[in-house]
């Protein structure tokens, strides 16, 4: 009997701190919850844009692909910071030969400006020259805009003509440097956007990680390049090849419309819990109000979690499946009770019958949910991870909950 | 109720619907997803205050003026909205018919904007494939495992054998059904429609198996007292009020979120939802009726 009144005080404080933590509206002193860890949520509620690129790697050599791919999520999320989207995701994938880049735009009013400054990101690249006359060929280095730490405008002090004065990062300078030093005495030539932008011959070995770009360009040109550069410039092309977007008032009104369907389906559920099974009933919805913070704050906790309106599907479909186990228990336990045995006793053999059904009947959920996750398309993962926490926890709720909830109460009564 | 006495009716009324099923999936054949072939899904909500504008004057707007071929669209009552589905088009015609559809009627707002190249359709089809199969292979041995035990007088692998037709009963119709939708909503087999379908399969192989369950339990006790169907129909009905109760609760959830919750999940859940009740329907008025179909004269 001990055993059980600690079991209830431990979920009660359970409870009370789950509440505390999921809920984002207490007051600044004991909103502990949403202070060290806001809900993550999905663009799909917040409105936003989900944008897949085809990355270009073409010309780049099997083993440098991997920092270009870093290189290019760096220049592209020093890109949408600019345009002040708050925490940009930036993930690069490989998806079987192909390589692309996630770009997960949370909120953004003026998507489609967003898209198009990522897509005026600059390609530029340094290509050695092999052969002349007719026979010439470029041949690509590793040093590329990724490696640009500044760009600006400057002029020639003898002609006056304008050109575009570049300065490299460190690792950038040390490239440069080799870069050079291999073609002292020939030419290297810049290649902004696949075009020949401009030839220049080395003299010497260039250190410091300075360089012209002087070609035949206007002022207004070179401003334009210069402020282009400055944002960060890709190692390698890209391509848009997916667009999912979201506007802020329909993701609004989805999380709205979500909640509130959940919280009239929990109530539905619990009138009809009350009705069927009189007291028993009463105990199972008190175990599903317990549930529901619970299964809240396991979402909330799990790191990188991000609540999607699907998720929120697939817990509200938990909500409804976490009864069933309610369900098994007390068919049982009615069956125990009609073969004669006591109300405590046919509780606990209810229980322990129930248990193998209650193991296999969430085994092929289990089964499915697993599975739809590694299917890995957003929605599903959403909505898989849900149905996964929400019928794990489910069973720990029915085995755990129900039981101390009817111990404590029903047992003392007779 | 004796359900296998009246099991001719039962078994007659899913046969009625599995065959309506399969005639709607070839008259009206199924629209596969953007997300399965690539394409373009927009979603444009005209600004209250804007000149009125119809469903037909949009569609010749768009045929007309925007020489868009091969489009579809659907008003959606709810959101006020049109739903406008084509190919893939890149950002920049996007961004060109969008100013050229504020030009013509004034201020709209973007609820939604898809678009999915033909690449990326090819890998979810791929995945969506994958995922079917594996969650198949992953019954197929849970169900294994559920029927290990040897039983008389039916054989083990019959009570498997059923138990992932009736699973195929559970999913034909949801399919049917989509089929009919395909061809009055524009409603696609997308990744969310294979996903509604692997939750029922899940859910209606676990009702079965509870059926079964005490079918089996039932023989072994009173196998000699009882006749097959006697014992059989004792055990529907034992299990009949947690086969009921447990749907009624996830029935009930469904419905509050197809009436209340949000537009985009509608269909999603409307699937769910006749997927739940047909399964249902299979664990108790097909599954164990079949089990005498297939018993044979033998026992």
């Amino acid at each position: 009997m001990k055993r059980t009144n600690l079991l209830l005080i431990a979920l009660f404080i359970l409870e009370i701190l789950s509440v505390f933590f999921i809920f984002p509206k207490f007051p600044e002193s004991i909103n502990f919850g949403s202070k060290f860890l806001p809900w993550r949520l999905g663009l799909d509620l917040v409105g936003g844009s989900h944008l897949i690129y085809e990355v270009d790697m073409s010309r780049i050599s099997d083993a440098g692909r991997d920092s270009v791919m870093a290189g290019l999520r760096d220049v592209i999320e020093k890109r949408v910071n600019l345009f002040g989207v708050s925490e940009p995701q930036v993930v690069s994938a490989k998806e079987g030969e192909a390589y692309r880049l996630i770009v997960e735009l949370a909120g953004v009013k003026d998507i489609s400006a967003a898209i198009n400054q990522i897509g005026e990101t600059p390609f530029l690249e340094f290509r050695e020259v092999i052969g002349s006359g007719t026979s010439t060929q470029f041949l690509a280095t590793n040093l590329t805009g990724r490696y640009l730490k500044s760009a600006q405008l400057d002029f020639n002090q003898t002609t006056g003509g304008p050109f575009l004065s570049i300065e490299f990062n460190d690792e950038g300078a040390k490239l440069f440097e080799e870069v050079t030093e291999k073609n002292v005495g020939k030419q290297i030539c810049t290649f902004v956007d696949y075009s020949l932008a401009d030839c220049a011959t080395v003299q010497e070995k260039i250190s410091g990680g300075k360089a012209q770009i002087t070609g035949k360009f206007t002022v207004d040109e070179v401003k334009q390049m210069a402020s282009r550069f400055n944002a960060g410039a890709l190692p390698a092309p890209i391509k848009l090849i997916s667009q999912q977007t979201v506007g802020a008032s329909l993701g609004q009104e989805s999380l709205e419309k979500a909640v509130y369907a959940g919280a009239i389906g929990t109530l539905i559920i619990i009138l009809f819990m009350i009705s069927y099974y009189r007291n028993f009933g009463f105990f199972a919805s008190l175990a599903l109000l317990i549930y529901i913070p619970l299964t809240l704050a396991v979402f909330k906790i799990i790191p990188g979690f991000t609540m999607t309106l699907a998720g929120i599907a697939g817990f509200i479909l938990s909500i409804g499946m976490a009864v069933d186990a309610n369900v098994l228990i007390f068919e049982r336990t009615k069956e125990e009770i009609k073969n004669g045995l006591s109300k405590a006793l046919a509780i606990e053999e209810g229980f322990k019958r129930a248990w193998p059904s209650i193991r296999d009947s969430n085994a092929s959920t289990i089964i499915t949910s697993v599975i739809l996750y590694y299917f890995a398309s957003s929605f599903v993962k959403g909505f898989a991870l849900a149905l996964l926490i929400g019928v794990l926890v489910s069973m720990f709720s029915a085995i755990t909950i129900t039981r101390t909830l009817l111990r404590a109460f029903i047992k003392n009564k007779i | 109720m004796n359900i296998i006495f009246y099991r001719k009716y039962f078994l007659g009324i899913s046969g009625i619907l599995i065959l309506a099923s399969i005639v709607s999936v070839f008259v009206f054949g199924l629209k596969p997803g953007i997300d399965f072939v690539g394409g373009t899904l927009w979603q444009i909500k005209p600004i209250a205050d804007s000149q009125q504008l119809t469903i037909g004057d949009f569609k010749a707007f768009l045929e007309k003026e925007l020489l868009i071929k091969n489009f579809s669209v659907y008003s959606e009552t709810e959101s006020q909205s049109f739903l406008l589905r084509m190919n893939h088009i890149s950002e920049s015609e996007h961004q060109d018919y969008l100013v050229k559809v504020k030009l013509r009627f004034g201020d709209v707002e973007e609820l939604r904007y898809e678009t999915i190249g033909p690449t990326i359709g090819k890998e979810l089809r791929t995945k969506a494939i994958w995922a079917i199969i594996l969650v198949l292979f992953g019954i197929s041995f849970y169900v294994a495992y559920a029927f290990r035990k040897v039983s008389y007088p039916i054989k083990s692998w019959k009570y498997g054998a059923i138990t992932l037709i009736t699973l195929f009963h559970d999913v034909i119709i949801p399919t049917g059904l989509l089929a009919v939708l395909g061809y009055f909503k524009g409603v696609e087999l997308n990744t969310n429609f294979i996903v509604a379908l692997l939750v029922i399969v899940g859910f209606s192989v676990h009702d079965t198996i509870v059926v079964f369950d005490r079918i089996r339990e039932n023989l072994i006790i009173s196998r000699d007292k009882l006749e097959l169907k006697e014992i059989i129909n004792q055990s529907i009905n034992q299990t009949l009020a947690r086969s009921i109760n447990t749907s009624v609760t996830l029935v009930l959830v469904l419905m509050t979120l197809l009436l209340l919750g949000p537009e985009s999940l509608k269909y999603f859940i409307l699937i769910i939802l006749v997927g739940v009740i047909i399964g249902t329907y299979s664990s108790i008025f097909i599954a164990s009726p079949s089990l005498i179909l297939i018993r044979g004269k033998k026992a």
